[in-house]
């Protein structure tokens, strides 16, 4: 026995030392991969908050169709409703917004004109056929998409009790009960963040 | 025109404009198994940037090819996982 070769008993010795070591290596490799997943995991998650404060007829759609997008990248989408912008979720209103004619250098005709009782009205049927003309969503279509996409439409609760609205006047699945805080607390941890 | 991919389903998304055929696509797409490829049909001129886009920017697809004719916009979008 003790001719064996020497080389290799040493060897031997060696890898013991080896196996263990790596072992050992293996397991901390395998314990950092698993925190690096999780960190990645955290990084990949992208996050938007949008705050909506107008609730005209052409200022409920940036939000709502930036929302929706955004959800189909998968990310997580917050819209914190506040103000008129509380209209675009509020189910009776929202299908009755205006775009106001007064004020608006886009519109073809004079703010004297613009004035004049109906306009808002015939400038808000104006606009809602070119929509449906080309093929844009409707506002409630927005809405349920952005719902069904999972994006979390918050109505502020201060503005609620403001414009003595009820809970159940919103659209379901829109939340409520949330203020400014819950909108700074979502806004920090967001990648995006929007004021319209 | 259904060219040499072997499309899972076809999405028929003409006549609509920005954001849904983006949002009927992530829909779409989310109905199917990995390895899956669905065809878009829009006739939105910017669905070209706008699935481009998309797909840069999500994870699990693959934009395969973009054919464009006749107002009609195919996209060929790979669900790779």
């Amino acid at each position: 026995m003790s001719t064996d070769n020497p080389t290799t008993s040493v060897d031997d010795a060696d890898s013991e030392v080896d196996a263990a070591e790596l072992q050992a290596l293996r397991e901390r490799v395998e314990e950092l991969e698993a925190s690096m997943a999780a960190v990645d995991d955290g990084d990949d998650q992208q996050k938007m908050t949008i705050v909506a404060t107008q609730g005209s007829f052409d200022m409920a759609y940036p939000p709502l169709i930036l929302a929706s997008t955004a959800a189909a990248f998968g990310w997580e989408v917050i819209v914190f409703h506040t103000f008129w912008g509380l209209d675009i979720l509020h189910e009776e209103k929202s299908q009755d917004l205006k775009l106001s004619a007064v004020g608006n250098p886009n519109m073809p005709m004079p703010n004297a004109l613009a004035a004049l009782p109906g306009m808002d009205a015939m400038a808000t049927k104006m606009m809602q056929k070119k929509i449906d003309e080309n093929g844009t969503a409707t506002i409630e279509e927005l809405i349920d998409v952005s719902l069904e996409s999972g994006v979390d439409l918050q109505a502020c609760q201060m503005t609620i009790e403001l414009m003595e609205y009820d809970e159940d006047d919103f659209y379901d699945g829109v939340t409520t009960g949330v203020g400014a805080a819950t909108a700074i607390q979502h806004m920090a941890e967001s990648d995006v963040q929007l004021l319209v | 025109m259904s060219s040499e991919y072997d499309t899972t389903e076809t999405l028929d998304v003409k006549g609509q404009s920005c954001p849904m055929p983006i949002v009927k696509t992530k829909q779409a797409i989310d109905g199917l198994e990995a390895g899956n490829v669905l065809e878009v049909v829009a006739t939105d001129s910017g669905s070209i940037s706008d699935i481009q886009g998309w797909a840069d920017g999500t994870d699990g697809v693959e934009l395969l090819e973009q054919v464009e004719g006749d107002d009609l916009y195919t996209h060929y979008v790979k669900k790779t996982e």
